[in-house]
Formats: structure tokens, C-alpha cells, sequence
């Protein structure tokens, strides 16, 4: 496990160094050991329920893999989550006090939620490096992005992330010209760089490579504890190697919810999803 | 690695970049003002009054164009309204540029410019007031544009208005700011706008020396705003201004509230434009509503895409060629210009996406740049 022994020392490290460069830690309650509320949650496009009276909740520093088929409302949920779709009702709370609907997508990964996209969405037009530097956990206010400057640990907490995700020789190059899967470990490292409470992972391994699915994998599984982890995937495989918790989401609710075997062998679950992958 | 940091400073650009713009800039117009106040009239290198002010109405419309780069260049955000905030700028100058006139008008008035006394005004409206002073004129040319611009960009950039939308919006907004003027009740001189001016600062506008110091005045504005600009582009604040133009949305989820930098970004620009303006009414003697005119705006940014986007250099050399290119071209053939405008911006953006400078960056084929692994932009 030298992944998670790096990951966080640097964080650790980080930490120490620039704790009183950085905003305030909004406090989070967490005294019912959950981060993350969503209760009763309904999305509705043009007619179409994409989410349907959704209840979910997400320990701290779990790691959690929701699965369903297209048009399960996986991604929806994440942009509830993140402030992107305002719902049509429901609620969804961060820790016991934060409401987080009704804020912005900006205020939202502002309090320590973090967020990949399905499709790896990066700054195509600026280097690796640039990258990583807008990322950082830093004051976003106009301001001080005007007049900021580099500091030495900053670029130190820069330097170990790029190692993390292996792009240490590329951190020169357009982030528009690294392969997909390297465009999808830039994302993630922009997730870590940011060093959040929650991470939202949206398919992190499509199109990697066995070697580069295998590292991810260790990855986030090396993340759980100190984060807390909610990852959306396709590949069976991945899931199967990364998860304790699963989620089964089927048509905009939760359909199953338990440990990897305890889902496969859920009747109502085979019948909808598993049982046509296997 | 740690080199990486001083690339990361503002400065660095500036250092970089700045010095060959500026010895060729002031360079070209210290040397062609010499020429005009030192050398007698049928010198072979004389340059005459009229090119010392034609030069000076393209350093205008250069740093016009600059005031578009900055939005459209960075941070993709089409404005095809920029005309309006440099008309406004313009006015403002010649709102005081008229209360200047005194009782040299032609019904000799004390108070009231001509046009007022044409249309049997007893007093002076209120927002003349003030306009007297080149303080109040030069702080009103800067707030009332800038003003504008905040107020547009904030209702636009809340509502997340973007794209095509925007720029339609941005021309609505300029041609009703033209309607309005050309109405003699607005109090700006309707259809004919403002002109007749006598002097400056005590200064006649007439004289040589006036004109080279307003040419001057131009070049130095010119040279500032794209020091500021430069250096404002290559802090982190022009690094976000690209991710929004590139990837809003990511920018959004690390935390930035891509709506206030866009508003910022806009009036910072509205008010170069209006800079710009305020520097060219003085030099062509005359401001009428025909400045807000839609056109107006789009030619500016044909000459942006000419030059090149996002370089802020490309933007000042596709503002001097083509305005060049204008003056010859319709001095020849003035029927075909719109056609060859258009015929150059459709050829430009079909055959050099980047510009004329983009040749010069070798990045002709965009496409070339995934081959070249490696090659850093920044």
C-alpha cells in the first residue's frame, strides 16, 4: 500500500504547512457518523423521472460504489449533489447541518465536495501543471487569484500529487494532449490536489488500461478512511475489487444496498441488472 | 521543477513579451511624430498632420480590439456590442469637448452647446453638468461604461446567458443604445451627434502639436493597457479566465464562481474600450450616434480574429492591418469593402482559426500540437 502511505503523508504534510494560508475548514457534523443525507429525493426532466423518491446515506469515510444501468439516475444524483439540477423535492444534507441544495456548484466544492465527471473534463489548453494549480485548495476569491503566487509548499503539495498520478514527466505538457487515461488520473489528482471531504468519482476507469485500472483501484480504495469515496462504474470487475458497500440504483431508487455478494444475490437485482451480465 | 515557479509569476510574461511590442510601438510613433514636427514640408520623410491622426485612430481602434481580445480571446465570451461601450467613452469626451466651445459656437451661447439653442432649450439638462471639468468628463467616460458593462454582464452571467444568446444580446444592446441616441429628446445632439470642437485642456485641436501629443497620448494609453493586460492574463486570475473559456463547468466544481470573474473580466474590458473611445473623439473631431452602430462592433471583431485570438498582440496588428487595408481599399473601390470584409473574415476562420499569428506560432493545423508531445504553451 505505498499509494496510501504518499497520498497521505502529502496531505499531511499539506496540511501543516499552509493551515493558516487557507480558508477555514467549514466544520462539518458528523456525530451520527454520516457525511452524506439524501432523503426523499425526486428529479423530474420533461415527465421523465430520473430520480424517485431517492434515499441514500454515505458514512464518513466510506467507500461506495453505486452501480445501475443507463438512466438509472446515477449521474443525476451526483449533479443534485453537487448543486448542478436544483430537484424537485427532497433533501440533502452534508454532515447534520449543511443544507446543501440551494447552493452553488462553486460553494458546494467550496465546503470540501469534490467532483469527476463521466467524461474526463480537464483544462485542455493549459498544461498538466496549470491544471493542478487551479485545483489546489486555495482562496477562489477574484482578488487574491490576481495577485496569488506560488508558494514553496504549494508547489511541493503540487510536485507529490503528479507523482501520485504519474504524470511527474508530463506536468510541462497541454493537458488536451495526454491520452484518456491520463486525462482521467489528471481529474483525479485535480480531485485530490483540492483535498476534499467527499469525492465523487463518475466512471474513473473508463477507457484505462489494465495496469491503470488496477492503480486506480488501489487508489481509491487507499483513499477511503480519510475521505469518504462515491464511486459510479460500469466495470463489474472494478467494482468487485474496490467495494464493501454497494448500491444498486434501478429507475431513479435505490433497489439494492449491501456488500457485493449480498447484491448478486439479490433476486430483484438479478433480475434487473445482474443477471444480464452474467 | 522549481523553474516552474518564476513561469508562474505574472511578471515573467511581461518580461517575456512586453519589450519587442513596446520598442516597435513607440519606436514607430516617436519616430513618425520627429518626422511630422521636425522636417519641413517637402522633406521626402515628412509625415503629414493627416497621417499623424489617421495612425492615431488606428492605435484606437488597436487598443478597441485589445478590449475584445480580453473577452473573447480568454475567456470566450463573443461580444458583438463592444461598439457600444467605446461610443459611450466617446461621448463622454465630447461632452466635454462641447462645454469647451463656450461662446466660440455659432449662436455664441455661454452655456448651452448649439444643438441646444437649435431646438430652443432654456437650460441645460442635468446630466451636463459636471462636464465642464476634464475630471468629471474622465471619471464619467470610465464609471458610465463601466457601469454598464456590471450591470449587463450581471444579469447575463447570473442567468448563465452564454454563447450565441450573449452576443445577441450584446448587439440588442448596442443598437437600442443607438436608437436612443439618434433621438434629439436623449439631449446628445441626435442624428448629428457632437463636433465643432474648439480645444482641449486649453489646448487647440487644430494645431500639430496637438495632434502629434494626442497620437502620442494614444500610443502610451496602447502600451499600458497591454502591460496590465498582459500581466492580468498570466496571474492565476487569467489562468481561471481560460478554464471557464475551455471548461466552465470544471471550473465551477473546484470552487470558482465563474460568473463574477466573467463580470469582471467584462467591465475591465468595456472600460479599455471606452479608453479608447475617449482618445479617438478628440482625434477625428466627432461623435455621432453611428458609433453604436451594430456593424461597428463586428468589424472589431473581425479584426481580432484576423490578428489572431487570446493574444492580445494579434488583436493590435489585426486592428492596424485591416484598418489599413480599409483606408487604401476604400479609398479605391468603397462599395466593395463590406464584401471583402466579409470575404476575409469567412477566409480567416476557415483557413487560419488562429489568426495571422498563429502562422507565426507554427500552430497553422491545431492538430499538429498532438504530434508534438512535450511543447508547453506556458
Amino acid at each position: 500500500m505505498t499509494i496510501l502511505k504518499d497520498v497521505r503523508q502529502a496531505a499531511q504534510h499539506y496540511r501543516e504547512r499552509s493551515f493558516s494560508a487557507t480558508q477555514k475548514q467549514p466544520d462539518i457534523d458528523i456525530s451520527h457518523q454520516v457525511l452524506l443525507y439524501v432523503e426523499g429525493l425526486s428529479v423530474s426532466f420533461d415527465g421523465f423521472k430520473a430520480l424517485d423518491d431517492l434515499n441514500l446515506y454515505i458514512n464518513d469515510g466510506e467507500l461506495r460504489c453505486l452501480i445501475g444501468a443507463n438512466g438509472a439516475g446515477k449521474t443525476t444524483l451526483m449533479d443534485v449533489i453537487t448543486g448542478k439540477t436544483p430537484p424537485d423535492s427532497g433533501d440533502v444534507y452534508f454532515g447534520q447541518t449543511i443544507d446543501l441544495l440551494g447552493k452553488t456548484e462553486a460553494e458546494i466544492a467550496q465546503l470540501g465536495i469534490g467532483r469527476k465527471f463521466q467524461k474526463p473534463t480537464v483544462f485542455e489548453q493549459q498544461s498538466v501543471f496549470a491544471n493542478l494549480e487551479l485545483a489546489m485548495k486555495v482562496n477562489k476569491g477574484i482578488a487574491s487569484t490576481l495577485l496569488a503566487k506560488l508558494s514553496p509548499s504549494e508547489l511541493d503539495w503540487i510536485s507529490q500529487v503528479l507523482d501520485i498520478i504519474g504524470l511527474k514527466s508530463h506536468y510541462k505538457m497541454l493537458a488536451g494532449a495526454l491520452s484518456h487515461g491520463q486525462k482521467q488520473w489528471l481529474e483525479i489528482g485535480m480531485l485530490l490536489i483540492a483535498d476534499p471531504r467527499l469525492m465523487l468519482v463518475d466512471e474513473p476507469v473508463a477507457g484505462m488500461t489494465a495496469q491503470e485500472t488496477e492503480r486506480t483501484a488501489e487508489l481509491l480504495t487507499s483513499l477511503a478512511g480519510e475521505r469518504t469515496v462515491v464511486v459510479v462504474e460500469h466495470d463489474m470487475e472494478f467494482v468487485r475489487s474496490i467495494a464493501k458497500t454497494v448500491t444498486v440504483l434501478h429507475q431513479g431508487s435505490v433497489l439494492a444496498e449491501g456488500s457485493m455478494s449480498d447484491v448478486q444475490n439479490d433476486p430483484a437485482v438479478i433480475e434487473v441488472y445482474l443477471g444480464e451480465e452474467q | 521543477m522549481s523553474a516552474i515557479r518564476n513561469q508562474f509569476s505574472s511578471w515573467h510574461d511581461l518580461r517575456e513579451k512586453a519589450p519587442v511590442f513596446l520598442a516597435v510601438l513607440f519606436g514607430i510613433s516617436i519616430y513618425a511624430s520627429a518626422c511630422n514636427l521636425w522636417l519641413p514640408e517637402d522633406s521626402m520623410f515628412y509625415v503629414s498632420t493627416y497621417t499623424i491622426t489617421l495612425l492615431g485612430k488606428y492605435l484606437c481602434y488597436a487598443l478597441l480590439a485589445l478590449a475584445v481580445d480580453v473577452v473573447w480571446g480568454y475567456c470566450g465570451i463573443l461580444s458583438l456590442g463592444h461598439g457600444a461601450f467605446f461610443a459611450l467613452g466617446g461621448y463622454t469626451m465630447g461632452m466635454y469637448l462641447m462645454r469647451q466651445i463656450g461662446d466660440r459656437g455659432v449662436y455664441g451661447d455661454p452655456i448651452l452647446p448649439d444643438f441646444m439653442v437649435f431646438l430652443n432649450w432654456q437650460e441645460l439638462p442635468w446630466f451636463w453638468h459636471g462636464f465642464d471639468q476634464f475630471w468629471f468628463a474622465m471619471l464619467a467616460m470610465l464609471l458610465v461604461p463601466g457601469l454598464l458593462a456590471f450591470v449587463f454582464g450581471w444579469l447575463a452571467f447570473r442567468s448563465r446567458v452564454a454563447g450565441v444568446y450573449l452576443s445577441i444580446m450584446t448587439q440588442a444592446l448596442t443598437y437600442a443604445l443607438m436608437l436612443a441616441f439618434f433621438r434629439n429628446e436623449m439631449g446628445f445632439g441626435g442624428n448629428n451627434g457632437l463636433t465643432d470642437f474648439k480645444d482641449l485642456l486649453g489646448f487647440n485641436l487644430q494645431s500639430d502639436g496637438m495632434r502629434v501629443a494626442l497620437f502620442l497620448c494614444s500610443a502610451l494609453v496602447l502600451a499600458l493597457a497591454y502591460c496590465l493586460s498582459l500581466l492580468i492574463m498570466s496571474s492565476r486570475f487569467g489562468r481561471v479566465v481560460v478554464g471557464i473559456r475551455d471548461a466552465e463547468d470544471r471550473a465551477r466544481f473546484i470552487g470558482f464562481k465563474t460568473e463574477n470573474y466573467k463580470v469582471w473580466l467584462f467591465v475591465y474590458s468595456a472600460i479599455l474600450a471606452a479608453i479608447a473611445g475617449a482618445l479617438y473623439v478628440p482625434q477625428v473631431g466627432i461623435i455621432n450616434p453611428g458609433e453604436f452602430s451594430p456593424l461597428n462592433s463586428i468589424e472589431v471583431v473581425v479584426w481580432v480574429a484576423v490578428g489572431g485570438r487570446g493574444t492580445l498582440y494579434g488583436a493590435i496588428v489585426g486592428a492596424l492591418l485591416v484598418n489599413y487595408a480599409k483606408t487604401r481599399f476604400t479609398a479605391v473601390f468603397p462599395e466593395a469593402w463590406l464584401f471583402a470584409l466579409g470575404a476575409l473574415f469567412v477566409s480567416v476562420t476557415i483557413f487560419l482559426p488562429q489568426g495571422l499569428m498563429g502562422l507565426f506560432r507554427g500552430k497553422k493545423f491545431p492538430w499538429v500540437k498532438r504530434w508534438k508531445t512535450g511543447e508547453e504553451t506556458r
